[in-house]
């Protein structure tokens, strides 16, 4: 089977992190800022940066159209950060048309303080029925603060907040697996792709 | 529940968040709305921007915190703050203000001329200035999570920002090309740690992002900056002093993000009129550049 085709949306944010692990991972992996690049991609990677300036680009350069060619093609994206942000349906206090409402959470953006309070802390995996712990990087993170139906939590912190969620092919972590040596989330990410491209 | 803060992965982490983006200086919450409008990824916030101290003179310290609070309210996008260099106890404040991240900046005037300040006593990255190699690497070793050209700071004049860009590029290159054994000579000519300099050679870059400042006043200089290899751009007095700071700003976000495209960057360069004025550097007296502040 040829390699899956993973974009990953360069307009601003740690685009370079994560070209490196899904290159690590043995996928075609490219950059991607205007509609037209959007075409024949098996996966598409939001990452991590600041939203506002993500959302002012993506509504300036007729990228919204772009991402609706996406969901109605089903193809499995995977937003970190400012990624996951910019796939929610709410994001509390955001003017009108900030995120792509791609997925159905509410999340709240800088929810657990400023740069000082940015945090490591122990994340619990639950995927497939196998459990793991793994060390989340948390910079100036959102929140989930709600879940629609059909959404699943796949990580969390100790505290019980949800910080790895799933709706069909969607993937959002508040945390940053690509600023980290472990592949645990990456993996799921291409678990996803490979279902969707064998799918056809 | 166990949280580490302030580790180095936190901070380097977060200069990477900045990369492909636009830090504007503001001097009050308007401006910073204006900036976060526009799309910049943060702000650094100011008493004066770079030309007016150049112009008033005087000691330039630390701005006012309430000055800072206020832009701090204003905008959820990250908010930076500059210190003066080695003024550990201004440092201190900023990070109990808040601040997201602390310039140690040769814009303001110096309070040490031997010792920079001990930023692995922060929980907060700081961002330093550099010229060349050496003095990039020194500021890493003392705790300095992303890096920037030095340039010329409020003259509008792109000539300093690309001579520093360049000159750090080629030294980086030059190390990758050297044999192990002449790493440790290579150590003592840059006056920098023996280790950093190895990974640089062994890694052919910095070990944290290499952004560009001082004299970027156009959509053009911008772009110039990312293709030489800025990972992002720091835009002082570039916005602010000039005739339309909110088109200008947008333009100069979207340069930074389609640096590589020149139909984008003809279309954002179009109609914004006056740039800043702008100093020719060569006119300046070498105790006027702020450039030599910091060794």
């Amino acid at each position: 089977m040829a390699k899956p085709k993973i974009g990953i949306f360069a307009i601003q944010g740690d685009f370079e992190k994560h070209y490196e692990v899904f290159d690590g991972l043995g996928a075609e992996v490219f950059y991607v800022k205007l509609p037209e690049e959007f075409e024949g991609i098996d996966g598409l990677v939001l990452p991590g940066g600041e939203s506002p300036t993500m959302s002012r680009l993506i509504n300036t350069y007729g990228l919204r159209e772009a991402f609706e060619g996406l969901k109605k093609r089903d193809v499995p994206v995977f937003g970190t950060c400012a990624g996951a942000i910019l796939l929610a349906k709410n994001v509390i206090d955001a003017p009108e048309n900030f995120s792509l409402g791609m997925m159905d959470i509410t999340i709240a953006r800088n929810a657990y303080g400023r740069q000082r309070e940015s945090f490591e802390s122990e994340i619990e995996i639950n995927w497939n029925g196998k459990q793991k712990k793994i060390t989340g990087v948390f910079i100036r993170a959102p929140k989930i603060l709600e879940l629609g139906d059909g959404v699943e939590v796949i990580g969390k912190l100790e505290n019980g907040d949800p910080v790895l969620v799933r709706q069909g092919n969607l993937l959002a972590s508040t945390f940053h697996p690509e600023l980290t040596d472990d592949f645990t989330v990456p993996e799921i990410f291409m678990e996803i792709v490979e279902a969707f491209k064998e799918k056809g | 529940m166990i949280m580490l803060t302030g580790t180095w992965r936190l901070k380097v982490g977060f200069s990477e968040m900045l990369k492909g983006g636009v830090i504007m200086d503001v001097t009050t919450p308007e401006q910073a709305k204006i900036a976060e409008e526009a799309g910049a990824v943060a702000v650094m916030a100011l008493e004066r921007v770079p030309a007016d101290i150049r112009k008033e003179g005087g000691v330039a310290r630390m701005a006012d915190p309430e000055i800072i609070l206020r832009i701090m309210d204003a905008v959820s996008i990250p908010v930076m703050a500059k210190v003066r260099i080695g003024h550990f106890a201004e440092a201190q404040i900023l990070e109990e203000l808040g601040v997201d991240f602390i310039d140690e900046s040769e814009v303001l005037t110096p309070a040490d001329e031997e010792n920079h300040i001990d930023k692995h006593q922060f929980k907060v990255p700081f961002v330093c200035g550099a010229r060349n190699l050496g003095e990039a690497l020194r500021r890493i070793a003392e705790g300095a999570a992303l890096i920037r050209t030095k340039g010329e700071a409020g003259t509008g004049n792109i000539v300093e920002a690309v001579r520093h860009m360049r000159r750090i590029n080629k030294e980086i290159a030059d190390l990758t090309v050297k044999r192990p054994e002449e790493l440790y000579a290579e150590a003592k000519k840059l006056q920098a740690p023996y280790e950093l300099v190895k990974w640089v050679a062994e890694h052919g870059k910095l070990p944290v992002p290499n952004f560009a400042a001082g004299g970027i006043a156009t959509p053009a200089d911008a772009a110039l900056m990312m293709q030489l290899g800025a990972e992002s751009v720091f835009v002082g007095s570039g916005i602010f002093k000039s005739e339309d700071p909110a088109k200008r700003a947008r333009a100069i976000v979207e340069a930074v993000a389609y640096y590589d495209n020149p139909s984008v960057l003809a279309r954002v360069s179009r109609g914004l009129g006056e740039p800043m004025k702008g100093i020719d550097v060569s006119k300046l007296a070498e105790d006027e550049l702020l450039q030599n502040r910091g060794w």
